[in-house]
């Protein structure tokens, strides 16, 4: 039996009053030893930031372990639970203070898991952020060797001094691969 | 400005209606059923520069894909599904309970897992600094909930029924009364954000985000149904309403190495 899904809906503009919370940004607290930033900005088909979007992750913990644990809403600054979720400021920048995500399998890139909504998106979109640096493992990973250079750029993240920078294109030259899950 | 007449640079309803129609009447003669909202659909004057022209790409979801974060009774408070409670009064409006269940595509149900909504108020405002629509706001209504399913999937709310409210997409634009739900499934692949809405609202014919659902059967499965069992006594009126995420676990859980 599949029963048919029910259609999304854009998040519309309203959205900060009830998604974002406190502490939602902060997979673990910022400034923690071995705490990074993961932060970009979510950009419209003519390269300007978008201020009313949102943007989720989901990842691995830096022992390539799958988060099973609760308390993502009221957070402990203890307890990790792969999820976090930023709104997007009036410059269209986002940022999350977590770490860095391990492979769940020996041989696998790490990346984090992304959702991205916003007023005008009509339905989320998902996308992953890989990590830069294990060439061996990008190369080697069935979606990016699927994907021609100059796309497959848009899904590896890219280095600075405090984490990883990760801009998401909505549309435009450079618009970010958007991923639809076989079988769903 | 009076009614009726469109301002000058902002386009009427009909022009709007006129785009909606002949979308729908390729759609009909396509003969290829969609399910969901098109991310390019025009009429929706801010989607314009925010849709992706290229397809979405088909993946296979990788193991952090095929599962979803988890919540728990510390992350949500039984009273925050009770958007009526709270402040110092009750909120102006027609008291309802909305309630419903979380599904797979099998049709198991999602357990324990978080459902978050928003709204407007009785009067169609919003409590949200960029919501400048001259309705009153409600000092006893906030219009933000979350609950956690229950082992049935069952999630259920105690709210007002939300106004329609105005919009910029042309002119005379008024988005059709709903409610804004947030559901997470078993799997990140599942994530769903939507709208629900009421039965026999003369705006939905009108609006452009409701009918970018181009299968009418589809955008129907946003309504919700009027149900006088779940109506209560002198107290509120009730609405039924179930949500079917895309796939499940037991479809997409297949072991890493079955090539």
């Amino acid at each position: 039996m599949t029963l048919a899904a029910t259609p999304g809906q854009t998040v519309g503009p309203f959205f900060h009053y009830c998604l974002p919370y406190s502490g939602a940004r902060d997979l673990v607290p910022p400034g923690r030893p071995g705490s990074l930033l993961l932060h970009g900005r979510v950009l419209d088909g003519a390269g300007a930031g978008i201020q009313d979007a949102l943007v989720e992750i989901w990842q691995s913990g830096p022992d390539g372990a799958v988060p099973r644990a609760a308390g993502s809403i009221h957070r402990d600054g203890w307890t990790f639970t792969g999820f976090g979720r930023a709104s997007t400021g009036r410059d269209g920048c986002y940022a999350f203070s977590t770490v860095p995500p391990a492979p769940t399998e020996p041989g696998k890139p790490a990346f984090f898991a992304v959702t991205v909504f916003a007023r005008g998106l009509l339905n989320r979109l998902f996308t992953r952020a890989y990590l830069p640096g294990d060439d061996a493992a990008l190369a080697a990973d069935p979606l990016l060797a699927s994907l021609p250079q100059e796309r497959r750029r848009t899904l590896v993240a890219s280095r600075d001094e405090q984490g990883f920078v990760f801009d998401i294109h909505l549309q435009g030259a450079d618009e970010t691969v958007f991923l639809r899950f076989q079988g769903l | 400005m009076s009614g009726g007449a469109s301002a000058e640079g902002i386009e009427p309803q009909s022009l709007i209606s006129t785009e909606i129609e002949a979308l729908a009447s390729s759609y009909r003669q396509a003969g290829v059923e969609e399910s969901q909202p098109r991310l390019a659909y025009p009429p929706y004057r801010s989607s314009l520069l925010r849709h992706p022209t290229r397809e979405l790409y088909d993946v296979d979801p990788e193991t952090i894909e095929r599962w979803a974060p988890c919540f728990g009774v510390r992350d949500v408070d039984p009273l925050e599904s009770d958007l009526t409670s709270g402040h110092a009064g009750a909120p102006i409006g027609e008291r309802i309970t909305v309630t419903g269940r979380v599904v797979d595509g099998g049709g198991q149900p999602v357990r324990g897992q978080l459902v978050e909504i928003w709204q407007a108020n009785a009067a169609g405002r919003y409590i949200h600094r960029r919501d400048q629509h001259p309705a009153p706001l409600d000092p006893n209504f906030t219009g933000a909930g979350r609950c956690l399913t229950d082992d049935d999937g069952r999630y259920r709310f105690q709210t007002i029924k939300p106004g329609p409210y105005p919009w910029r997409n042309h002119f005379n634009a008024w988005r059709p009364a709903h409610i804004h739900f947030s559901v997470f499934g078993a799997a990140f692949t599942q994530r769903l954000v939507t709208q629900m809405y009421f039965p026999a609202d003369p705006l939905l014919a009108l609006d452009p985000i409701y009918q970018s659902i181009v299968d009418p059967r589809a955008r129907d499965r946003l309504i919700a149904a009027y149900d006088h069992g779940l109506t209560s006594h002198e107290w509120a009126t009730g609405y039924r309403w179930d949500i079917v995420l895309t796939g499940g676990r037991q479809t997409s859980f297949e072991p890493e190495d079955a090539s």
